[in-house]
C-alpha cells in the first residue's frame, strides 16, 4: 500500500525542515516559545526521548548486576538508586506523559479540526513544567541519587533515608502539574473545538482516549502531589503524619498514594488503547468492531478504576474484609479491558489486512496485553496476591501491560503517523524487523519473570539466592534484545528525516481529519476548516468492498493528495 | 526450596494451605492458556485468512449480530470472573479465623535483620525453627520502616509495620529448611534481609528449644518486668483499686470511658502500655503513665505475653 503512493519525484530535493508546521521558522527562539501545539509535541517528544535513555540505561546497569547471584557490579546502595531511577524516570517522565503530550498535542486538533488546542500558552507552560521536574530529576541523579523506589513508602522515604528524597519528590510534584495542566487543556478542547459535524460518537477512539485519560488525569493528580507534599512536610519539617513512633499512620501514605498510582495505571494505558483502535481498522480496512461499546469500555475503566487501589495493599495489614472489597472490583474492572481486547479481534473479521510495522505492534501490544491483563486477575485473587506481591510476578506483570501493552502502542503510533509528523516515511523493512525484535526481546525479558517471581524471588534484590540465577541470566540476555530493539527505530527514524521517502498526505488511506491535510501539516493545520458528515474508520461501509474498487479508490486519494501539495 | 539447590521451577509447598493455593493457581493458569489460546487463534485465523487480497468471502454482517455478540461476551466474561473472583476469595475467608491455641512466635524486624522470640524466651536471629504439624502464629513489629515477613514455601507473606502489630498464621507439614525474604524494600541491605525457616519434627523442636541457652518463659519475664517497671504497684493494689485489674482482660470487650467498647487484643494491650491515655477504661482516671521511650519492643511482647496468659489465681502467689 505505501509503496504504491510514495510521492518519488520530490524525495530528495528538499530538507524535511522547510515543509508545513517545521518550515515556520529556524530559530531556537521560534522552538521554545512556540505555540503550536506540533512544536510543542516535538518539544516533548525529544525531552521524552531523552528521559526514556536515561530509564533505560538505569535499567541496564540493573540488569548487570543481577546476571550473578552476588552483589558484585555495583554496591547495594548504588543499587537501590539505580532501581529507583528507572522508577521514576519510566513512570513519571516517559509513560504518564508519553502518548497524550506527544501524539495527543500533536494529533487532538488535527483530528478534530480545529487549528490548535483550546489553550497553546498553557500547553507551552506544561512543557516548562515538565522540564523543570525533568531538571530536578537530573539534579537528583548529579547529586547522588534517591533510594526510595518510585513508591516513596514512609516511613521510610519520610524519615530514614539518607538520599536526595525532596528534590525526587518535587521533581514528579512539578512535573504532575504539567500533566494535569495538558489534561486541563485537552478537556476543554475536545468540548469546544470539534469541527461542524464532528458530534461526540463521530469522533474518533483516540480522541475518546484522550478524553477520558484527561478526566482521570486531572482527578487523580492532585491527590499525588497532596501525597507526596504530606511526605515532604513530615520528612522536611518534622510533621508527623505517616510516623507511628509519633502517632502518625505509616499505612495512609500506601492509601493515597494508591488511590493516584492505581488510576496512574490507566493513565498509562488508555492512550495506548487508543493508538491500537486507530491502526487496527486502517490496516485491516475495516471499521472498528463495536464502537460505542469501546468507548463505554474506555468510561467504565476510568470510573472504576479509582476503586481498586487497595488491591496493591492485601498483605499490608489493610482489613481482610476491604481486602474481599478491593478484590471484587479489581475483577471488574478487567471486565472492559477484555471487551476491548475481543473487539480488537473482531475488527479483522472479514478485512483486507495489510502487515506494515505499526500493525505488528498493534498485534504485539494486544498478544501481551492480553497477558499482562490475565495475570492482572492472579493478583487480584487474595491467595495468589499474597504470594505475588512484592516479587518479580508482579515486575513482570506490570511489564506487560506498561511496556508491552504501552510501549508497544506508543512504538505503533510513532509508525504510524511519522509521515504525518515529518512528511518522510521510514523504511518499512527495518521497522518490521525492529517490531518482530521488539515482540521477542519483550518476551525473552520478561516472562522468565513470572517464573521467578511465583517461585518467590522478592523484588529490589541487588543480590539473590543461586537458585533463581537461571532465570535472571535470561531476563537480562532479553533485555539485551530488547535495547537493540529500541535503538534500531531510533536510528532509523533519524536516517528517514534526511533520506526516506516524501511522504504524501494520506499514505495509509486512511479516514481521520488528520489525514485529510498535507504531510506536515501547516502551521494553521487546515486551509479550510472541515465538514464531518459521518461516523469514523469509515472503511468498509458493508463490512465487504469489492477489491478493484477499492485500489481504484485508493488511487483517487492518491491524486487528490497530490494536488493538496 | 533450600538454600543449596541450583534451580527452582516451582516452589516447594510444605504446607496444607501452599498446597491449596497451587491448586487455584493451577486453575488460573489453565484459564489463561484458554483464553490466551482464544486471542492468538482468533488474531492468526482472521489474520491470514482475510489478509489484503486474499478470495476468502467477506459476507456482510448483519447489524444484530455485532449486537447480540457484544452483549454476549460481555456477560460471559462478567460471569467467568466473578466465578474466579469467589474461587479466590473464598479460600481466603478460611484464612481469616486463625486456629485456636496456636503456638505463638514473636517476631521483631529492624533495618536490616529479623530477631525471633519462641514462647519459652529462646530466641534466633534470621532463623525460625518451628514444629511441624503445630499451628504457629506469628505477632510481628518493626522498630523501624516497614518490613515484609515472607515464606515462600508456605505461601505467605505479611507487612511488619512499625507502631502495630500485624499476624501471620500457618501449619507447616513438610520438614525441612526454605527461604526466608524479606518482601518489602527497607534500604541498603534489604536484599539481605533473610534466612531461613526450619520445619522440625515436633519433638526435635523440643529437643532444640532445650539445647538452646537463655531459655526462660517469656510470660515470666514479662511478670518480672510488671514488678520491675511499677505495673504492680497500680494493677496488683489490694483493697481499692486505681487501675482495672487484668487478669482475664486478653480477649475480653473492654467498656471505654467515652463510650463504646473495644476488644482487648495485642494492639490494644500495646496502645494501653504505649499510650494509655488514649482509649481509658470506664471507671478510671487516666493516671497511668506512658511507657513509651522506657520499654523496647521485646520488652512490650513479654509484657503483652504475660498480660494475655494472666488469669489471676497466680495474683496471691506473688504478691
Ligand atoms: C499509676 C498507676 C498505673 C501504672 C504504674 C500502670 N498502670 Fe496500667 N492502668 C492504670 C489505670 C488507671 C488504667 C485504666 C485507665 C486507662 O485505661 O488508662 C490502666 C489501664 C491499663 C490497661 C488496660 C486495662 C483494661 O482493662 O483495658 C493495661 C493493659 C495496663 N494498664 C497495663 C499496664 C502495664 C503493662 C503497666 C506497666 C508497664 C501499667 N499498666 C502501669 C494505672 C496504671
Ligand atoms: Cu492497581
Ligand atoms: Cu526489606
Amino acid at each position: 500500500m505505501s509503496d504504491a503512493v510514495l510521492d518519488k519525484t520530490s524525495a530528495r530535493d528538499e530538507s524535511t525542515f522547510d515543509k508545513g508546521y517545521l518550515g515556520a521558522g529556524h530559530t531556537l527562539r521560534s522552538w521554545l516559545f512556540t505555540t503550536d501545539h506540533k512544536r510543542i509535541a516535538i518539544l516533548y517528544t525529544l525531552t521524552l526521548t531523552v528521559f526514556f535513555f536515561v530509564g533505560g540505561i538505569a535499567i541496564a546497569l540493573v540488569r548487570i548486576e543481577l546476571v550473578t547471584p552476588a552483589q558484585d557490579f555495583v554496591s547495594a546502595d548504588e543499587y537501590n538508586r539505580l532501581f529507583t531511577l528507572h522508577g521514576i524516570v519510566m513512570v513519571w517522565f516517559f509513560l504518564v506523559p508519553s502518548i497524550p503530550a506527544t501524539f495527543g498535542n500533536f494529533l487532538l486538533p488535527l483530528m478534530l479540526g480545529s487549528r490548535d488546542l483550546a489553550f497553546p500558552r498553557l500547553n507551552l507552560f506544561s512543557w516548562y513544567l515538565t522540564v523543570i521536574g525533568g531538571a530536578f530529576t537530573i539534579y537528583v541523579l548529579l547529586a547522588g541519587g534517591v533510594d526510595t523506589g518510585w513508591t516513596f513508602y514512609t516511613p521510610y522515604s519520610s524519615i530514614y533515608s539518607n538520599s536526595h528524597v525532596i528534590a525526587a519528590a518535587t521533581a514528579v510534584f512539578v512535573a504532575g502539574f504539567g500533566t494535569i495542566a495538558t489534561g486541563i487543556n485537552f478537556i476543554v478542547t475536545i468540548h469546544t473545538m470539534r469541527a461542524p459535524g464532528l458530534t461526540w460518537f463521530r469522533l474518533p477512539l483516540f480522541v475518546w482516549s484522550m478524553y477520558t485519560v484527561s478526566i482521570v488525569i486531572v482527578l487523580a493528580t492532585p491527590v499525588l502531589a497532596m501525597t507526596l507534599t504530606l511526605m515532604m512536610a513530615e520528612r522536611f519539617l518534622g510533621v508527623p503524619i505517616f510516623n507511628a513512633s509519633e502517632g502518625g499512620d505509616p499505612l495512609l501514605f500506601q492509601h493515597l498514594f494508591w488511590f493516584y498510582s492505581h488510576p496512574a495505571v490507566y493513565i498509562m494505558i488508555l492512550p495506548a488503547m487508543g493508538v491500537v483502535s486507530e491502526v487496527i481498522p486502517c490496516f485491516a480496512r475495516r471499521r472498528l468492531f463495536g464502537y460505542d461499546f469501546m468507548v463505554y469500555a474506555l468510561a467504565a475503566i476510568s470510573l472504576i478504576g479509582f476503586f481498586v487501589w487497595g488491591h496493591h495493599m492485601f498483605v499490608s495489614g489493610q482489613s481482610p474484609y476491604a481486602n474481599l472489597v478491593f478484590s471484587f472490583l479489581s475483577f471488574i474492572v478487567a471486565v472492559p479491558s477484555a471487551i476491548k481486547v475481543f473487539n480488537w479481534t473482531a475488527t479483522l473479521y472479514g478485512g483486507q489486512i495489510s502487515y506494515e510495522a505499526p500493525m505488528l505492534y498493534a498485534f504485539g501490544f494486544v498478544g501481551l496485553f492480553t497477558i499482562g491483563g490475565l495475570t492482572g486477575l492472579f493478583l487480584a485473587s487474595i491467595p495468589i496476591d499474597v504470594q505475588a506481591t512484592d516479587t518479580y510476578f508482579v515486575v513482570a506483570h506490570f511489564h506487560y501491560v506498561m511496556v508491552g501493552g504501552t510501549v508497544s502502542a506508543f512504538f505503533a503510533a510513532l509508525h504510524f503517523w511519522w509521515p504525518k509528523i515529518t512528511g518522510r516515511m521510514y523504511p518499512e523493512t527495518w521497522a518490521r524487523f525492529a517490531a518482530v525484535l521488539m515482540f521477542f526481546g519483550f518476551n525473552f525479558t520478561f516472562f522468565p519473570q513470572f517464573i521467578m517471581g511465583w517461585a518467590g524471588m522478592p523484588r529490589r534484590y541487588g543480590s539473590y539466592p543461586p537458585e533463581f540465577q537461571v532465570y535472571h541470566v535470561l531476563s537480562s540476555a532479553g533485555a539485551a534484545v530488547l535495547a537493540i530493539a529500541y535503538l534500531l527505530p531510533f536510528a532509523y527514524m533519524i536516517w528517514s528525516l534526511r533520506w526516506g521517502q516524501r511522504a504524501p498526505g494520506n499514505p495509509w488511506q486512511a479516514t481521520g481529519l488528520e489525514w485529510q491535510t498535507p504531510s506536515p501539516p501547516p502551521k494553521h493545520n487546515f486551509d479550510r476548516v472541515p465538514t464531518v458528515e459521518h461516523g469514523p474508520y469509515d472503511y468498509h461501509h458493508e463490512g465487504y468492498v469489492d477489491q478493484k474498487e477499492e485500489i481504484a479508490g485508493s488511487m483517487q486519494t492518491a491524486q487528490t493528495d497530490g494536488d493538496q501539495e | 526450596m533450600t538454600a543449596d539447590s541450583h534451580f527452582v521451577f516451582l516452589p516447594a509447598a510444605a504446607s496444607a494451605h501452599a498446597r491449596h493455593v497451587d491448586w487455584i493457581y493451577f486453575g488460573l493458569i489453565g484459564v489463561s492458556v484458554v483464553i490466551v489460546g482464544l486471542v492468538v487463534a482468533l488474531l492468526l485465523t482472521f489474520g491470514i485468512r482475510y489478509r489484503s487480497g486474499s478470495p476468502a468471502p467477506r459476507g456482510k454482517l448483519p447489524e444484530w449480530v455485532s449486537r447480540e455478540i457484544e452483549i454476549g461476551w460481555t456477560v460471559a466474561t462478567l460471569f467467568a470472573f466473578i466465578f474466579i473472583f469467589w474461587f479466590a476469595a473464598a479460600s481466603f475467608l478460611t484464612t481469616i479465623g486463625a486456629a485456636s491455641n496456636p503456638l505463638e512466635i514473636h517476631v521483631v524486624g529492624k533495618q536490616w535483620m529479623w530477631k525471633i522470640e519462641h514462647p519459652n524466651g529462646v530466641r534466633e536471629i534470621n532463623e525460625l525453627h518451628v514444629p511441624a504439624d503445630v499451628p504457629v502464629r506469628l505477632v510481628m513489629i518493626s522498630q523501624d520502616v516497614i518490613h515484609s515477613f515472607f515464606l515462600p514455601a508456605l505461601r505467605i507473606k505479611q507487612d511488619v509495620l512499625p507502631g502495630r502489630y500485624t499476624s501471620e498464621s500457618f501449619t507447616a507439614d513438610k520438614t525441612g529448611s526454605y527461604d526466608l525474604f524479606c518482601a518489602e524494600y527497607c534500604g541498603s541491605d534489604h536484599a539481605r534481609m533473610g534466612g531461613r525457616i526450619v520445619v522440625m519434627p515436633k519433638a526435635e523442636y523440643q529437643a532444640w528449644l532445650d539445647a538452646q541457652p537463655g531459655a526462660e518463659n517469656l510470660a515470666g519475664k514479662g511478670r518480672q518486668l510488671f514488678t520491675q517497671l511499677g505495673c504492680a504497684g497500680c494493677h496488683f493494689e489490694k483493697g481499692h483499686r486505681r487501675a482495672p485489674d487484668l487478669a482475664g482482660l486478653y480477649g475480653s470487650y473492654v467498656q471505654l470511658a467515652g463510650g463504646g467498647t473495644v476488644r482487648a487484643d495485642e494492639a490494644y494491650l500495646r496502645d494501653s502500655i504505649l499510650q494509655p491515655a488514649r482509649q481509658v477504661v470506664a471507671g478510671y482516671a487516666p493516671i497511668m503513665p506512658s511507657f513509651k521511650g522506657t520499654v523496647s519492643e521485646d520488652q512490650i511482647f513479654s509484657l503483652v505475653t504475660f498480660i494475655k496468659s494472666f488469669s489471676g489465681d497466680r495474683e496471691e502467689t506473688t504478691q
